[in-house]
């Protein structure tokens, strides 16, 4: 039974808090009787909340919590799980070193929407297509999780459980997006398909990141991220392993585009169709691959 | 849950009891009387409600009223300065840049935060900024004239 009140409000009832440190915010999580969700820039969960696809009871607004506002470039990149894209895209040490990642988040629907969605939102809200997943995966990111045992990291990878699921417990929050300093020779790229300019879901997406011998002549190592194409995000692996000691020219990179096309369990639906997204996966691959070639060689 | 908050509006202090389930759009309009921004889509797709929060651009219909506590916000009310229409006001004007108008605030303050970023903007980059408000009158080409004789007013004066 909806406990709406008849005001024009289209929301359910919550409590709201905004606790100002992350032990504060992860009791109010693990102490909440029903539903509880935190709160970053809110373009997913709000409307989410009007839509009534969620309906939190409490909402713990996680803004004001120092680490989660963290952005910042030694040993790696530091990405509080509250900053925002827009602070991403404009962050110089990202531009040089992560450009890929800050193309995602400059793709993200609006300035409007960038200016207040999170990175850490579009990991935890873990839509299929979430453009900044697939770059941040594929640079090696890693994830520092908060909860009531104390904390944890995992690949960034493994995040993701289905559509709009992740493996936080109750209780947990996201508190850091962190990538490794990207080593010498390497590059990386994202490209996402939408039928028009911009403001719209990847009808497909696809971040590659490769990196070369000391000779710049061989692939040393490649990741490959699918956004929209399967219920997470996913690597394809063989793809991936069939790069690794390869010279990259033409044949390789359209090869590993089809082995990427393998990866992809893509479904049908208004935005494309499976054997529409399994093409699209082929020539996104190669593309983002030659680019991410051009970046490695500098 | 009702809280007591503060809002900065057009540089007015405002004291003001919301429901946590209000957005900022609903308390800017119907507990502060700015009826300038609109509600259009009420998801971030149509741009009709847009502010400017602390200094950027956001979809107020996406924001909880609790959460802009303390938040300094200026609405299509704020961007005339002593009665004189802004630049981009005056040039939409000049332009014909509108036809029924719901749509026109949230034009009007995306086009004033671009050229505060950008003063001399290309046309993609102006198309680009406006990709988040929707003009359902079609109107787009003469909103981009209006934008770029805006920012050659603003050079000129500058």
């Amino acid at each position: 039974m909806s406990n709406k009140e008849k005001e024009g409000l289209s929301v359910d009832v919550f409590e709201y808090a905004a606790p100002q440190n992350l032990q504060d915010a992860v009791v109010l999580l693990a102490e909440a009787s029903s539903e509880a969700r935190p709160l970053a820039g809110g373009t997913d969960l709000i409307a989410q909340m009007k839509e009534n696809r969620r309906s939190p009871a409490l909402v713990v607004d996680v803004k004001k919590i120092p680490e989660l506002n963290v952005l910042s470039y030694e040993a790696g990149l530091h990405i509080g799980a509250a900053v925002s894209c827009t602070q991403i895209a404009e962050f110089e040490p990202v531009r040089t070193h992560y450009p890929a990642l800050a193309e995602a988040c400059a793709l993200i629907g609006s300035y409007q929407i960038q200016n207040r969605a999170a990175l850490g939102g579009n990991f935890c809200n873990a839509a299929p297509s979430a453009d900044a997943v697939p770059p941040a995966v594929s640079y090696g990111a890693r994830l520092v999780i908060a909860g009531p045992n104390g904390r944890r990291e995992i690949p960034s990878e493994d995040f993701f459980v289905g559509p709009g699921q992740t493996v936080l417990e109750k209780g947990e929050v996201l508190v850091e997006i962190a990538l490794p300093p990207p080593p010498p020779h390497s590059g990386a790229a994202y490209l996402r398909f939408i039928p028009r300019e911009e403001m719209d879901i990847a009808v497909a997406g696809v971040g590659s990141f490769v990196q070369l011998s000391s000779d710049a002549r061989t692939c040393e190592q490649a990741r490959i991220v699918l956004a929209a194409v399967a219920p997470t995000p996913v690597r394809a692996q063989e793809a991936e392993t069939f790069l690794a000691g390869k010279s990259l020219d033409d044949t390789t990179l359209a090869q590993a585009g089809e082995l990427a096309a393998q990866a992809a369990s893509p479904i049908s639906d208004v935005r494309g169709s499976a054997a529409y997204r399994i093409e699209l996966v082929k020539v996104l691959t190669r593309r983002t691959l030659g680019t991410a070639l051009e970046r490695a060689r500098g | 849950m009702k809280q007591a908050i503060e809002l900065n509006v057009n540089g007015e202090p405002h004291a003001t009891l919301v429901d946590s389930r209000e957005t900022l759009l609903d308390t800017l309009r119907y507990k502060l009387g700015h009826m300038g921004p609109k509600e259009g889509c009420g998801n971030g797709n149509c741009g009709a409600c847009t502010v400017v929060l602390n200094g950027a651009v956001v979809n107020s219909c996406l924001v909880f009223a609790v959460e802009a506590a303390g938040a300094d916000v200026t609405t299509v009310e704020g961007v005339a300065a002593e009665g004189n229409l802004h630049p981009v006001q005056q040039a939409f004007i000049e332009h014909g840049a509108l036809q029924c108008g719901f749509c026109t605030p949230g034009f009007i303050m995306s086009a004033k935060a671009l050229l505060e970023r950008n003063p001399n903007p290309s046309e993609p980059e102006i198309r680009l900024a406006i990709s988040g408000n929707l003009c359902r009158c079609t109107g787009y080409d003469k909103i981009v004239r209006a934008i770029q004789a805006a920012s050659q007013a603003l050079s000129q004066t500058a």
